[in-house]
Formats: C-alpha cells, sequence, structure tokens
C-alpha cells in the first residue's frame, strides 16, 4: 500500500463516516460534523490525487464485492487529476456548508447525501471497469438528484429543475451504458486493460459508433450545447455549495470520460472523432458565454459560464486529439496538458464565485443582478471573494485561467496543417472562437462585478445585507487560496500534467522544468505570470510614487455626483444588468433572438398622454426553443392520445392481444 | 540582466511618458489647423495635466477603492506593456511576457478597471461609458488577437520580440496578403481600442456619442491627470507596435547607444506619421452611430479571421 491508496481509502472512508454522521447526528451539531468530514475527505482525496499525478499508481481488485464481475479500482495520473480537484473543491465546500446548510437544507436526506456525493466523483474516475464505473457514476447522478431538490419544499421551481436534470442526466447514462456495452461485448472482461487491448480489432463502425454514444452521455454531463439545458436550471436552483460542487468537480466528470475513452481505452481514433469533440467545444464556448453575457441572474450566469469552460477544455482535449492521430505527440501533450490545466483553473475560480454567489444570496435573498449592487460596504469578504473569481474567471492577467488559455492557443496555433485541409480550416476557426470567448468573458464578469456589487443598493435587501458567518468566509478563503496559488505558480502543475499526456498519448512533457517561466517545448513560446505580476507591481509602486511627487497634497474631498444640475441622482438611474448587456444583446440579436414587449398605457382623457410604460425582456435559450420544445410537445401529444387507445372496454384489449399474436405469428411465418 | 535590456526597459517608458501628450497635441493641432482654427499648440495637453496635478483630488460620494485604484492600474499596466514591447531595441527585459496574448491582455486589464470604477460611481453616465466601452472591447479583443495571431503563425512564435526579429530578417513578408489583411483589421482594432473616430470622439462631451469619456466623467484634479496621460500612453503604445510590427526597420538589436539613439529617432518618426495620418483622417470621418460599430468590428474580425486562415494556407 503506498501513499495513494492509503490516502485514498482514507478519503473514501472519512466521506462515508461523514455521510452516516449526517444521518445520526441531531440537528444541532449536524452540519458542522458532516461539514468538518467532507473537507476532511477532501484533504485526503488531493492527497491521494498529487501522489497519483506524481507517479505513485495504485489498483485494488474486489471480486467478491459484486456479483459476476466485482469491483476494480485503479488510479494513475489521469485519475489523480480528477480526484485532487474533486478534493479541492471538497474542502472548500465541505467548510463553507456548514455555515450556509444551517437555513433550509440541514435535514438528514441532504445532509448525508452531501458527503455522498463527493465518495461518488472519487470513485467516478478511479474506476477501473465498466461495471464499477457505472456504478459510481450512477451514484454520483442520484446523489446529486437528492441535493439539487435539497429545497424543493420551500421553492417550487426546484422541483421542475430537478425533473430536467433527472431526465437528461439519465438519457445520458443510456448512452454511455449502451455505448460502453457495445464496446465490452467485443472484449474478453469489463476491465479496462481488457478494453484497451481489444480497442485495436474493433472495426471502425464499431469504435465509432461506441465513440458517439459515449461522447453523447459524457457531454451530457460537461454541459455541451446542445446537451446543456439541465446546467442553467438545476445549477441555480441547488444550494450554492452543492452547485459549486457540481459545477466546478461533477461537469469535469464528463471530460473525463471522454479523455478516458476517447484517448486512452480506445487509443487516440481517427481525426473525424476529434473534430467532432473540439467543434462542439467551440459551439459550446461562444454558446455558452453569450448566454452568460446577458443573463441577469448570478447563478444562471455562472451556468452558462461553465458551459463556456467545458467547451474550450473540449476545444482542447481535441485539438490534443487532432494531433496525436496526427503524430505530432508533442502538440498533442500540449494541448491535453492546457485542457487539464483549464479545469484545474476552472474549478477553482468556479468554486469561488459559486460561493461569493451564495454568500450574496444568503445575504439578500436574490440572485437578481438588477436588484443587487452596493454590497461592497456591507459585504468586504464576499465582494472581495468574487472580484478575484470574476478577474480569474475573465481569463485576465494575472489570473491562473490566463495561462492555461494561453497554452491552448499556443497549441493551436503550433498546430500547423500537418495534416489535411480539414484541420487547417478547423484551427483558425477554433482559435478565433477561443478569442471570441475571451472577448466576451470579460464583458460578462465586469458586468457581474461591476452592477452586483459596486454602486449604490438598488432594493431594501441589497441595502440591509449583512456579510456571511465565519464558516462560509472561510470556505470562500479556501477556495481564493487555491485561486492566488494556482495564478503565482501554474508552472509548479505543469510537469505533473505532462505526465498525464505521457501516460496517454507517449508525448514528453510540453513544457521545461522551470520554477518561474513556462517554456514550451518543441515550440517557440514563453510566459512567466510571476514576473507578470511583479512587474504589475512594480509599475504600480513606481505610478504611486511619482504621483505622490508630483501632485498637490491637499486631502481628498467628497463631492456631488455629476447630475446634470438635476437633483440628487437616485439608484433607479443606475445601469442595472439588463441595461449594462443590453448593447451586446442588440449585437448578437441574430443568435440570441430576445423576445422584447413594450405595453403602454395611454390616459382615458387622452390618447397622446402616457400613464405607464411597461417594459419586459426575455431571452429565451434557443437552443432549448429548438430542439427540446418540439420534443416535448410530441412527447406531450402521444402522452395524450395513449388514453385513446385504452379506453377500458375488454373487448378491445382482447383484440389487441389478438392482433398482436397474429402479427407475430405471420412475422414468424414470413421470416423463417 | 544585459545592458541592451536594461537600456530599452528604461528608455522605453520614459519616451512613452514623455512623449504620448505631445502625441496627442500634434493630433489636436493638425485637426485645428485643417478645420482652419490656429490650435492651442502641440504642448497643450502638457499643460493641461500639470494643471490638473495641482488641483484637490475630489471623491464622489459613494465611490469605493475600485474608483481611487482604476487610473493607477490604468497606468501601471501600460507602464509594462511599454517595456515589454520591443519598441526601440528587439531585446526587452520583460521578455518572457512579451507576448501577443499577454499584452493585449494586460491593455485591456486596464480598460477593465475603468469600466469597473465607472460603474462604481453608481451614476447613469458611468454605467453607459462602461456598459458601451466593455461592448466594444468584447469585440476589439478578438480582433486584435486573430490580427496578430496571423502574423505569429509564420514566425511560430507569439513573442514580439521574435515577430519583429523575423519581419527584419525577410522584410517581403510584410507585402504578403495576410500582412496587409493583419494590418488593416489591427488598424480597425487599435482606433475601437484608443477610442478614436468614427468609434469614439475623443473631444466632444455630449451623452449620445461618448463611450470613453462617459465613464471617466466623475474624475477630476490629479486622477482625470492620470486616465489622460494613461489614454495618450496607450494611444502610443497601440500606434508604435503597429509600426513595429509591420515597419520595424530602424529599430535597434543590440545596446548600442548609437543604434539605440537611431532607434528613438525612427520609432518616433513612424509613430508621428502614423499619428498625423490618423489625424487628418479624423477630419473627414464623422462618428458611427454607436450600435454601428458593432459592425465595423465584425467586418475587421472578420478579416483578422481570413488573415489567419491565408497564413494557414500560405504557410
Amino acid at each position: 500500500m503506498n501513499l495513494t491508496a492509503v490516502a485514498l481509502v482514507v478519503a473514501v472512508g472519512l466521506g462515508l463516516c461523514a455521510s452516516v454522521a449526517g444521518s445520526l447526528c441531531p440537528r444541532r451539531i449536524r452540519c458542522t460534523v458532516v461539514g468538518i468530514g467532507t473537507a476532511a475527505c477532501g484533504g485526503a482525496a488531493m492527497v491521494a490525487g498529487l501522489a497519483a499525478i506524481g507517479g505513485q499508481s495504485a489498483s485494488v481488485q474486489l471480486p467478491d464485492l459484486l456479483p459476476l464481475a466485482g469491483v476494480s479500482i485503479a488510479i494513475d495520473p489521469l485519475a489523480g487529476v480528477f480526484v485532487a480537484v474533486t478534493g479541492g473543491v471538497a474542502v472548500a465546500t465541505g467548510i463553507y456548508g456548514i455555515g450556509y446548510s444551517r437555513h433550509g437544507s440541514d435535514g438528514r436526506g441532504v445532509q448525508s447525501a452531501f458527503p455522498l456525493f463527493v465518495v461518488a466523483m472519487l470513485l467516478v474516475p478511479v474506476a477501473a471497469g465498466v461495471g464499477t464505473f457505472l456504478l459510481c457514476w450512477e451514484l454520483m447522478a442520484l446523489t446529486s438528484l437528492l441535493l439539487v431538490v435539497a429545497e424543493h419544499r420551500t421553492r417550487p421551481e426546484v422541483a421542475s429543475a430537478g425533473r430536467w436534470y433527472a431526465v437528461m442526466t439519465h438519457l445520458g447514462l443510456v448512452a454511455i451504458l449502451s455505448g460502453l456495452l457495445v464496446f465490452a461485448a467485443h472484449s474478453s472482461s469489463d476491465s479496462f486493460p481488457a478494453l484497451r487491448a481489444a480497442a485495436q480489432h474493433l472495426s471502425p463502425a464499431v469504435s465509432g459508433l461506441v465513440f458517439v454514444l459515449v461522447l453523447v452521455g459524457f457531454g451530457s454531463k460537461a454541459g455541451i450545447v446542445p446537451l446543456h439545458a439541465w446546467l442553467p436550471r438545476a445549477h441555480p436552483e441547488a444550494p450554492s455549495h452543492v452547485s459549486a460542487l457540481m459545477s466546478a468537480a461533477m461537469v469535469n466528470m464528463g471530460i473525463y470520460g471522454i479523455v478516458r475513452v476517447g484517448l486512452d481505452l480506445m487509443g487516440g481514433g481517427p481525426r473525424w472523432w476529434w473534430l467532432l469533440v473540439l467543434g462542439v467545444g467551440a459551439l459550446s464556448a461562444l454558446y455558452g458565454i453569450l448566454q452568460a453575457a446577458i443573463s441577469t441572474d448570478v447563478k444562471v450566469l455562472l451556468a452558462y459560464s461553465t458551459t463556456e469552460n467545458m467547451g474550450l477544455v473540449l476545444v482542447g482535449v481535441g485539438a490534443a486529439g487532432i494531433f496525436h492521430s496526427g503524430g505530432d505527440q508533442v502538440l498533442a501533450g500540449l494541448a491535453l496538458a492546457a485542457a487539464l490545466l483549464h479545469v484545474i483553473n476552472h474549478a477553482a475560480f468556479k468554486t469561488l464565485l459559486f460561493l461569493a454567489a451564495g454568500s450574496m444570496l444568503h445575504a439578500t435573498g436574490t440572485r437578481d443582478l438588477d436588484l443587487l449592487g452596493g454590497l461592497r460596504p456591507v459585504m468586504p469578504a464576499t465582494t472581495a471573494a468574487f472580484g478575484l473569481g470574476a478577474l480569474v474567471a475573465s481569463a485576465l492577467p494575472p489570473g491562473a485561467a490566463f495561462v492555461s488559455e494561453w497554452l491552448l492557443l499556443q497549441a493551436l496555433i503550433h498546430g500547423l496543417p500537418t495534416a489535411g485541409v480539414a484541420t487547417a480550416i478547423a484551427m483558425p476557426l477554433a482559435v478565433a472562437a477561443v478569442a471570441l470567448t475571451a472577448g466576451l468573458s470579460v464583458a460578462t464578469f465586469v458586468k457581474a462585478f461591476g452592477v452586483g456589487f459596486l454602486a449604490r443598493p438598488r432594493s431594501r435587501p441589497a441595502e440591509n445585507a449583512v456579510e456571511s458567518p465565519p464558516s462560509m468566509v472561510g470556505g470562500m478563503a479556501v477556495a481564493a487560496a487555491g485561486c492566488v496559488a494556482l495564478a503565482l505558480m501554474p508552472t509548479a502543475l505543469l510537469p505533473g500534467l505532462g505526465r498525464v499526456g505521457a501516460a496517454l498519448l507517449g508525448a514528453g512533457s510540453p513544457v521545461t522544468e522551470d520554477a518561474i517561466t513556462v517554456h514550451l517545448v518543441g515550440a517557440a513560446g514563453t510566459l512567466s505570470p510571476l514576473i507578470l505580476i511583479i512587474a504589475v507591481v512594480i509599475a504600480l509602486v513606481l505610478s504611486v510614487g511619482v504621483v505622490r511627487a508630483v501632485a498637490a497634497r491637499p486631502a481628498r474631498r467628497d463631492t456631488r455626483l455629476w447630475d446634470c444640475g438635476a437633483g440628487p441622482l437616485s439608484s433607479r438611474m443606475e445601469y442595472t444588468a439588463t441595461s449594462f448587456a443590453e448593447p451586446l444583446q442588440r449585437v448578437f440579436d441574430d443568435v440570441l433572438r430576445a423576445e422584447q414587449d413594450v405595453d403602454v398605457t395611454h390616459f382615458a382623457e387622452s390618447k397622446y398622454l402616457v400613464q405607464a410604460v411597461e417594459y419586459h425582456r426575455r431571452v429565451p435559450d434557443r437552443v432549448e426553443r429548438r430542439l427540446y420544445d418540439p420534443v416535448l410537445k410530441v412527447a406531450a401529444a402521444w402522452g395524450r392520445i395513449g388514453p385513446r387507445l385504452a379506453p377500458g372496454s375488454m373487448h378491445r384489449y382482447l383484440g389487441y392481444g389478438f392482433y398482436a399474436l397474429l402479427a407475430l405469428l405471420m412475422f414468424l411465418v414470413v421470416s423463417r | 540582466m544585459n545592458a541592451p535590456a536594461a537600456a530599452s526597459a528604461i528608455l522605453q517608458p520614459v519616451l512613452v511618458v514623455a512623449l504620448s501628450p505631445l502625441l496627442v497635441g500634434m493630433m489636436r493641432q493638425i485637426r485645428a489647423r485643417l478645420e482652419g482654427r490656429i490650435g492651442p499648440g502641440v504642448r497643450q495637453p502638457w499643460r493641461d495635466l500639470r494643471k490638473l496635478m495641482r488641483k484637490q483630488p475630489a471623491n464622489p460620494r459613494g465611490s469605493s477603492e475600485v474608483y481611487r485604484v482604476a487610473p493607477l492600474l490604468l497606468l501601471a499596466t501600460t507602464l509594462v506593456v511599454s517595456v515589454a514591447i520591443p519598441f526601440v531595441c528587439t531585446v526587452s527585459l520583460l521578455d518572457p511576457i512579451g507576448d501577443l496574448f499577454a499584452v493585449i491582455a494586460l491593455l485591456t486589464l486596464g480598460t477593465v478597471a475603468l469600466a469597473l470604477a465607472g460603474l462604481d460611481t453608481g451614476t447613469a453616465f458611468g454605467g453607459m461609458g462602461a456598459s458601451r466601452e466593455t461592448t466594444v472591447i468584447a469585440l476589439v479583443e478578438p480582433t486584435l488577437l486573430v490580427a496578430i495571431f496571423a502574423l505569429s503563425v509564420r514566425v511560430g512564435s507569439t513573442n514580439l520580440g521574435a515577430i519583429v526579429t523575423s519581419t527584419l530578417q525577410d522584410p517581403a513578408r510584410v507585402l504578403s496578403p495576410v500582412s496587409l489583411l493583419a494590418a488593416v483589421a489591427l488598424a480597425v482594432g487599435i482606433i475601437a481600442e484608443t477610442g478614436r473616430l468614427p468609434v469614439d470622439n475623443p473631444s466632444t462631451h455630449l451623452e449620445l456619442t461618448m463611450i470613453h469619456e462617459a465613464m471617466v466623467l466623475e474624475y477630476a484634479g490629479p486622477d482625470l491627470a492620470i486616465v489622460e496621460l494613461a489614454s495618450a500612453m496607450r494611444l502610443t503604445v497601440f500606434l508604435g507596435l503597429m509600426a513595429n510590427l509591420f515597419l520595424p526597420w530602424g529599430i535597434a538589436t543590440s545596446g548600442d547607444p548609437v543604434l539605440l539613439l537611431l532607434a528613438v529617432v525612427a520609432l518616433g518618426a513612424k509613430v508621428a506619421v502614423l499619428a498625423a495620418a490618423l489625424a487628418v483622417a479624423e477630419v473627414f470621418l464623422a462618428k458611427l452611430r454607436l450600435f454601428r460599430v458593432p459592425e465595423l468590428l465584425a467586418g475587421s474580425f472578420v478579416l483578422g479571421l481570413l488573415a489567419v486562415a491565408a497564413s494557414y494556407f500560405l504557410a
């Protein structure tokens, strides 16, 4: 038993203990015990994951635990990345949950499902057989569903979100199940090594079918367009620390699945698979960030931003696959490292943002940015947390996501047309999509932070907000520390991620081992996040010094705001999130198709005098309108037709039986 | 630390700070003369800055630290960029961040700080300016990235020093379709980013048209001086970047003082010519309606994209 195995066993044990404690402890101490237990479980999982990335692999076979296939578990560097990410998110959300759960989600069911959800997410990447994998996957789906509907008693819209989530996640499971079963049917056993060996003998049609099926299933978990419909519903309605776990840890499992099955088990595959992955990734990134840019509900905004970031990760994974199939292992390793680094960065900042949004919701009771504002003086810690998260999320320096997007662009830019016209067309389009995403994410997060936290409060709840309890601030502090560490030293992680690429693709490390500067191997390019931060700080100090020396130095004077001489400005005159995003919405109107409605009420005496003007704007999810609505309509129509077939007449039912038997006999006669 | 890098690290920011207000003064003077006015003279922006620096700093009620830190951050990021970009010497002290993505992102960071400051005051003007500026930024940032990427594909590096050096070695490259497409896209992007006509009119305070001015309306005294100086510096930095990406001749490749002096003169001349051309063009241009601006930017984005595609196929 090496360190990895011990830490993993400890993590799973702690998680199960916390789950039991959640159902047994009295209400008074339940949240505290569960929170601390989950955080400890996450800490142990982080140790296990980091040790696995460091090269200490481990595997366990428990053939008697389950009938037929048994349970097989193995942790390699790739699994280690996802275990460590899940562990890190669990630490922050566990601590945060202590304070947050006291308000409505401290029931036995929810409290025992929370650690179980973490355990399930730790087990998904380490499962080493189809049976084990599907079991853990389903456990993850069920526990997360329980958590999504945690607040169904207080809010009716939670039930609808839960239904969407349940249906989508199980349709995804069906796709993964059928894909993996087809795969396993061609192999000697259901263990991953056996599948790996069998993959070489699969016919292109079968392997293509398997890949498309698992791509659909895992893609729906990762929230890629057009299978993202559950994301903007389930994330906002779940309690905020659960949203953080789902958005920062669970969606990653979709990425894990695609990488594991596509790159590892099936060993790469033809280029069209990865062009497909790249394409849906770019589409998701653009569509997600556009929807985020115009949404005014802060948690919906964050959910769409998850779609965007998973899209960017898939662009990296797709590029890695394309380079791999083209035989360029160095670039493939670079693209995969960029994708995995972005997974890690996304987990850090999305945890922070969801926790801060939860703190905002906890203090004001609303998620609507239009009604918030002015939280900075009353909630300084939450404001700082959200500000940091927004800086990282907008992929600007000195944030960590900037480095991973830089690596991704480097991989795309060096991917010269080594193989074919399709790649040569795909790469520039991917660069353009990533660039456009970067620009729009800046606008999105300036809006979220500026409108939500700065300026003056736009409603009574925002005015009366108070800072959250210490445990919630502590959870945010853990996530913030993660963001800062990643921003300062992404170089510490890159060799480990290079090792993942080496294990999967046979590639060398994509970057040289240098503590300060990222030097790409096999391609020209250097970037030093640390030097960048130091340079900005030095320039800032210099400017402050020079300005102090040059400027006159009377004390700052409080002044009135410029109000055009019309009297004091009220908070109703401020820009809201809706008005802030209006130009962008107009620019992208062809894609978004906003629905506007203006109702003008005139005075009865004269139609030239206006009594009131009412303005409604809704931006429906267009993919949903076009793709899901028809399907739902057909299903509903089918449901209405159903009762007509069963009117309660016994004669008719006997008739059905008779004709069915007749048809069967005719079929047998014809087919013989 | 080697000598040429240190020399350029000191020379470049000093040059940018000293010359930017003069550049703006020159552009205003050219406009004034072409419009039949006498004009205030080239040194007027410096006189304005001196006057503003002596005033009492003001603090609009309800604004926070974001409002006070934003001008300094704008200035600081522009200073870092002015050190990192190869202006007078291809060897840079900050070579590890002399990367086009880092440079564009740093400049965007400054703009974002200012947009947040505009929102922070809580006035309708501030919000309007911030909203318009971020809309423009959201479309300009990709344009700039894609355009310079087009130039970097054939060099095989996004390092600006490497791009400039390779153009020096192979001057014929400037006349390729890739360069020309990228140049047009970059020019439109720079005009939008620095708030010049036809995207934004830097000389009016009319609420229907202003973008940048609406955002910084509340600033006064030394804060306003910093914002004005930093805006002028950004214009210089962008014009210098444009000049050296396409016409790098004269730039020093070593720390020889004579070469450095020559490089300073060459840079000054190139930037002055570009600025003069921009000023002359502005006399004949009217400001676009706000919602026509995205069409212009989308057009330049497509040009940038064509440049990238062309660079892949012609590589």
